[in-house]
Order: C-alpha cells, then structure tokens, then sequence
C-alpha cells in the first residue's frame, strides 16, 4: 500500500462522494436510459419491432436520416471556411464574429423555429409570395432543414476554431512560400491536421440534427408519413398513449446516442487534444 | 510573400487593397472566400431570420408590447423558466463538482463508463428524455410511486421541470470544472499542508476559490441552457397555464393561435434574457483570464 498523501482524501470521503455521485448519476442518467428499453420491451420484441417498422416510423426515420445528410455537410464547409477565416487569418470584428457564431447556443430552440415562421409562414415576409409560386416552406421538409441547420450552426466551427488558432499558421505559410495554392493548402497541409477535430464536431452535430426536437417541431406541421422526424413520431405516438411505440422509436434514438458517446469516447481517448468543454 | 495563380488569390488581392486596414497582409490565401462564404450564410440562416422576430416584435405600441410580453400568464411562465432553471442550475452546481471531483480525482471501476454517461444530455434527443422522465417519475412509475408515498407530486408540477432542467444541465457544471480542476497542481495543495493546513482548509482556501470562475461558468452555461429548454420539459411539466407551464411552451401556443406578434414579443424577452446571460458568462470568463494570467 502506497502511503496516503496530503493531497488524498480519507477513505471514508472517498466513499461517501462516490456514494452521492452514483446515487445522483444513477436517478437522473442512468435510470431514464433503462426505462426507455425496459417501457419500449414492456410486450416484447415483437410489438417493439413492429412499432419502429410501420410506414409512418420508416417515413420519420427517412426524413431523420435526410436532415442530418443535409445539416451535417453544411456544417463541415460553414464551419471549415469559419475557421480557415478566423484562425489563419487576422482580421478586424474577429472576436465579434466568433461570438456570433456561437448565438444559436444561446437561443431557445422553439425561437429557432419561430423565425423561420415569421420569415417564411403563409403570413410571414415572404408568405403571400410562395403562396403564389406553390412552394411551402413551413409545414414542409425545407422549413425542417432551415431549422435544424439553424441549431446545429455552431458545432464544427467551436472544434475548428480553438483547433486551428493552437496549431497557427506556420505551415500554411510555408506551403504557400513554397508556392501551393489555397486549396492544396487546405486539403493537403490543414485537413491532415484537423481530421480528428472534425469528426469530433460532425459527431456533435449529426447527433443533434438528428435528436432536434423544439425547432423542427415548430416549422413541422406534424404531418405523418410527411413532415415527422424521429423525435417528433415519438412525440405524437406518446400524445396518443401508443407508449411501446413512442419507446421503441425512441430506444432507436437512444442506441443513436449510446452509439454517438461511445465514438466520442474513443476519439477523446485515441485524440485526447480534440476535447473540449460542453455544448 | 509568395504570388499565387490560384483563383481566390486574385479576389483576396482586391480585398486587400480595397480594404487595407481591415486586415493584416498574410501569406496563406482564401480569405475573402472563406470569410465572405461564413459571413453570408452567418447572417442567411442566423442573423437576419433572427431580426425577423425583432422586427416583428417592435411593430407595434410599447403598451401593446408590454400586454404581451409581460402579461399575468406570460410572468408566471418566466417566473417557472427562470426559477425552475436556477434550482436545476444550482442542484447540478453541487453534484457536478462532486462529479467532477470524482473523475478527476478518484480511481474507481467503471470510471469511463461514467465519464460518457455524463455527456448523455448532449447526445439524447430531448424529447426520449423528456418522455423517458415522465415515465420514470409519474405516480406510478419507478420512481414516482416512491415519492407520491411521501406525498410529493414530482411529474406534472414545478418540480417535474426542475428535474428535466437538471438532466439537461448536467454536462455543462462537469464540463466547465473538470479541465481546471485537472490542471490544479497537487504541488499547490501539498505546499498548503506542509504549512499546517487541514484537509478543510485547503479545500475551503485553495481549491474552491481556483474553482470559481470555472464553477460560475457552468451554473451560468447550464441555467442558460434550461431557460430556453423545450423538449425535456413538455411531457414532465403538465403544461397547466400560471402553474406549469413554461416560457418556450407559451411561444408555441401563441403560435398555434396563430398570435404571430405575442409570440415574437415573448420570445424577444427571452432573448434578451439570454443575451444578458452570455455577456454575464464573457465576464465571468474574462475575469477568469485576467485573474489566473
């Protein structure tokens, strides 16, 4: 047994903070984890297979699938092109910018969908004028597009930025010297570099595309088969009391997001430099 | 400094010239590009969808302003937003250090286990939490049953939203504290024993106060983020008007009623709300800064 030092503490606080964090953890996190596959297994496999297999879930899982594919690549050229500005770059409103790009984390997410109605909703701005031209917005898959982007904005850029003003910006000047373009240099001398940070901040960003619940479910309409992604199918099933069914479809989330901590966990152990503070 | 053939060179050259004080010359190019494709799409899908409702809230009279965003109901949902997001804030204030104390100081099994689970908040959709809390602690949940036994109404009440905020909220506490609390040397803590002083002292003197600007920032991170929470909350909190029913909630309902100009103006309290907020946490952190340069 190793001597304890100063900096320990006694057995006895050990216990007692580990007994506090387990009881809390355990009633906050852990249990609504379990309860969602044990209320979603309640009768079974089979009627939880068949919730997640009818064509409205199949429809919502689809449209979760298409907005995430959507937001995702946005957020990798927004945020790259964010950071290729700010941090190889100096510029005047630097600190300004960044800050603003950070305001859809500081925005409730039913605002988000807010501003899209009052842009785009039938008496929004341009209303009577897509009214006119047949094209819908809200109500539609456009306006769930526009809101999830809305959200998830900031997710690769708060990665890349930090990333790329730490590793600064000798290389690129010496490619550059060297005569590479600004697009060799990108893909060749600062993507390399990157790559992990990037992922990190597409895992982020896939997941709350894919979980977004108060924005989209603002611009939706809640059309089945139509306008409803996964979160918002568990909603509405929930709403009619179909309680394995709003579980089943969300233990699909759940195994999302389980599947999402497990690939941050190995990034964050095999990349320890791309961790950062929460979202 | 080098010449490029490449494209995007020619352009950046113009900027430079046009705008010499805007920027400092740098070898690497794409600057116009890069930064002329995140200022536009920056005020495409943020800025100006985001002045539509400041818009929208603004025209009309400062009394008609007032009726809508400060109305008996609309006071009672920020009153429930605010508060139950300052108790939430708070409990996870007290267990997140403890959490946080835990993983960075402790061995124990399972410790990475735990160490993702903490970031569960940010990965679940809200609203698997949010029904998955309103099955847990309704009256005859698993947890419910036992607290309606010792008459407390935890789901559909206040307290259910205290509960869906602090899900919500956790990550940020931990999150903020742990990289400080990391980096606190154990040299620091040694010096202050070898000088006499107690266990209690040292943690009262010497680690909370290095804590602080860290701890503050996580309340402030997680209090912010359950203001404007919306998902977790709705199947939890019983939605009943002046009793349980949150700001966010209200924005809907007005929306649903298709009262366009009293959601923008509630939802115009709201932001500035938290514009207030994040300038109180650049404070914090600047002072942060300052305080450990």
């Amino acid at each position: 047994m190793t001597p304890r030092s100063s900096t320990e503490d006694p057995l006895w606080v050990k216990v007692l903070v580990l007994s506090l964090v387990a009881a809390f953890l355990g009633l906050v996190l852990v249990l609504p984890l379990v309860s969602v596959f044990a209320e979603a297994l309640r009768q079974g496999m089979g009627p939880a297979l068949a919730a997640i297999s009818t064509p409205d879930a199949i429809a919502s899982i689809k449209l979760t699938l298409l907005t995430a594919a959507v937001a995702v690549p946005f957020n990798i050229v927004f945020g790259v092109a964010a950071a290729w500005a700010v941090a190889k770059h100096e510029f005047w409103g630097k600190s300004l910018l960044i800050s603003l790009i950070d305001v859809p984390f500081s925005v409730s997410p039913v605002v988000a969908g807010l501003i899209y109605v009052l842009i785009f909703g039938s008496h929004g701005w341009f209303g009577s004028w897509l009214i006119d031209h047949d094209i819908k917005i809200i109500f539609a898959v456009p306006g769930i597009m526009l809101a999830t982007l809305f959200v998830t904005f900031p997710f690769v850029a708060r990665e890349l930025i930090p990333l790329m003003q730490e590793q600064g910006v000798d290389e690129e000047e010496a490619a550059a010297s060297m005569g590479a373009g600004g697009w060799i240099t990108l893909w060749r001398v600062t993507t390399p570099n990157i790559r992990w940070g990037l992922l990190y901040g597409v895992l982020l960003c896939n997941a709350r595309a894919m979980g977004e619940f108060g924005a989209v479910s603002v611009v939706s309409g809640h059309i089945r088969g139509l306008t409803n992604t996964m979160p918002l199918h568990v909603e509405i099933l929930y709403n009619e009391y179909d309680f394995v069914g709003a579980f089943s479809v969300a233990a699909l989330l759940c195994l999302l997001s389980i599947l999402t901590l497990v690939l941050k966990g190995l990034l964050e152990m095999l990349q320890p430099q791309v961790r950062r503070a929460g979202h | 400094m080098s010449s490029t053939t490449h494209t995007s060179s020619g352009q950046d050259r113009r900027l430079r010239g046009a705008l010499p004080l805007f920027r400092r010359r740098s070898a690497i190019s794409g600057f116009g590009l890069s930064l002329g494709l995140t200022v536009s799409l920056l005020s495409l899908i943020v800025l100006i969808p985001l002045s539509a409702v400041i818009l929208k809230a603004s025209g009309q009279s400062f009394s008609g302003f007032l009726e809508a965003g400060f109305s008996p109901r609309a006071l009672g949902a920020y009153r429930l937003s605010f508060g139950a997001a300052l108790v939430a804030a708070a409990v996870n204030a007290v267990f997140g250090v403890l959490t946080a104390w835990a993983l960075v100081r402790y061995e124990f099994p399972g410790k990475s286990i735990v160490n993702a689970l903490v970031d569960l908040p940010f990965a679940l959709p809200t609203a698997v939490a949010g029904i998955a809390l309103a099955a847990l602690y309704a009256p005859n949940g698993w947890v419910g049953q036992y607290l309606e036994a010792m008459g407390i109404k935890a789901a559909y009440s206040p307290l259910g939203v205290v509960i869906a905020l602090t899900f919500i909220g956790l990550p940020f506490v931990v999150r903020s504290i742990e990289p400080v609390l990391r980096d606190l040397s154990a040299d620091v803590e040694e010096a202050a024993a070898s000088l006499g002083a107690g266990r209690l002292s040292i943690i009262g003197r010497v680690i909370l106060p290095a804590l602080g600007p860290a701890w503050l920032t996580g309340f402030a991170l997680s209090f912010a983020r359950g203001v404007g929470e919306y998902g977790s909350v709705i199947f939890i909190a019983g939605n009943m008007p002046f009793k349980s029913e949150i700001a966010p909630l209200l924005i809907v309902i007005q929306l649903e009623q298709f009262n366009y100009q009293a959601a923008a103006t509630i939802a115009v309290v709201m932001l500035s709300a938290s514009f207030a907020m994040l300038l109180v946490i650049n404070a914090i952190q600047a002072w942060a800064r300052k305080r450990s340069a």
